[in-house]
């Protein structure tokens, strides 16, 4: 399915996006009538939504910043990219644990479906470097169906770190 | 009379605490301790403490520890068993009070994490390796049938202990970690394999 070297934890993170729009932009175009699910809806990861604080405020940064959590969000099927859609994140920091109140902030997708929060440098917890994000139908006039991410840092040197939504109409 | 403990006893004696103090004092002072609450610091430590005791029990059961043989072994051994089913309940309770949905996913064998199951495995066989410890006389089973359900569920806890320890980012140093988890399943193999006699149903000669 890819042949980058990547951790499994990425490809199960990324793979449903990554691959689906290798799929949906790249070789569908070619084979166009053996594709017809389109680009396959992100699946809630297990333990994603530990810690998860509903209703975290919009802010412009958590924290003192210095780690990016980057990524994008776009519709099942056609994969257009979703504006506005609320994203929120939280993890263990250099500042915070994950049940802290703090250390959760939401942030909105722009026009072209992409979401980027400045947020203290994620540390190793609970065994992994691990970041959470969530989109709950909640707060989004149940637009899609709930998904939460837990993707795993390759090395926690990183300062960054990606995930990316592919929601299903609800 | 007092004699005076040979060279031998000595090196065996420096050489083992070195092996258990080492990695509990890298952990102690890992960077990672900076950012966490003393619950959870208490929590992992008691992780550390747990793993470097797994590694007195085989030594001491197979009474290789000078001073400590026999009869005097199993009673350390016994006492130590104790001490380590305390400090999983320590690093369990404490990383519950620290997380609780993780600590439950990870008991109910659907956290994302795979060392969490190798953890929650070996926590069960310690608890019923010490239960079976502790009912020992009331149970009334014959000798080497228990030494055999007690030797299984030892393995058991060793194999999930090094698994879990290993795959975990956490506290620990990588190196001084790798070298305990190697110490003890060296230990656990050469103790099994030298007290095979008295675990294993007796064979016949052929």
């Amino acid at each position: 399915m890819n042949s980058a070297p990547q951790t499994r934890r990425t490809l199960l993170m990324a793979g449903g996006s990554a691959a689906g729009v290798v799929l949906a932009t790249g070789v569908s175009a070619l084979f166009a009538p053996a594709r017809a699910q389109g680009l396959a809806p992100t699946p809630t990861m297990q333990g994603g939504a530990n810690n998860y604080l509903p209703g975290a405020s919009v802010v412009e940064r958590i924290g003192r910043g210095g780690f990016w959590m980057t990524g994008t969000v776009r519709r099942a099927g056609d994969g257009a990219p979703l504006q506005g859609v609320r994203i929120q994140i939280w993890a263990h920091t250099t500042e915070g644990h994950e049940r802290d109140p703090e250390s959760h902030g939401a942030t909105l997708t722009d026009a072209d479906g992409v979401f980027r929060m400045e947020m203290p440098q994620i540390v190793p917890a609970f065994g992994q470097p691990h970041g959470h994000l969530a989109y709950d139908a909640d707060f989004d006039d149940k637009r899609f169906e709930t998904v939460f991410l837990r993707p795993v840092m390759r090395s926690a040197r990183e300062t960054n770190l990606s995930a990316h939504f592919v929601l299903r109409p609800a | 009379m007092t004699r005076l403990p040979s060279f031998r006893a000595i090196f065996i004696w420096a050489a083992l605490g070195a092996a258990l103090v080492l990695p509990i004092a890298v952990a102690v002072t890992s960077p990672l301790l900076a950012w966490r609450q003393p619950v959870y610091i208490v929590a992992g430590l008691a992780g550390v403490v747990a793993l470097a005791l797994l590694l007195l029990q085989p030594l001491l059961a197979a009474g290789y520890l000078p001073g400590l043989r026999a009869r005097h072994g199993r009673r350390a051994h016994a006492l130590i068993g104790s001490g380590l089913a305390a400090a999983v309940g320590i690093h369990v309770a404490g990383l519950w009070l620290t997380s609780p949905p993780d600590v439950i996913d990870a008991l109910l064998f659907r956290s994302p994490t795979p060392f969490s199951a190798w953890g929650v495995i070996a926590m069960w066989a310690v608890f019923a390796a010490a239960l079976l410890a502790a009912l020992r006389r009331r149970l009334r089973i014959r000798q080497r049938v228990w030494r055999l359900i007690h030797t299984t569920l030892a393995m058991v806890v060793v194999l999930g202990s090094v698994i879990h320890a290993l795959l975990i980012e956490g506290t620990m140093g990588t190196l001084s970690k790798a070298a305990l988890c190697v110490l003890v399943v060296a230990a656990v193999v050469k103790a099994i394999f030298d007290t095979r006699s008295q675990i294993l149903p007796a064979r016949r000669k052929a």
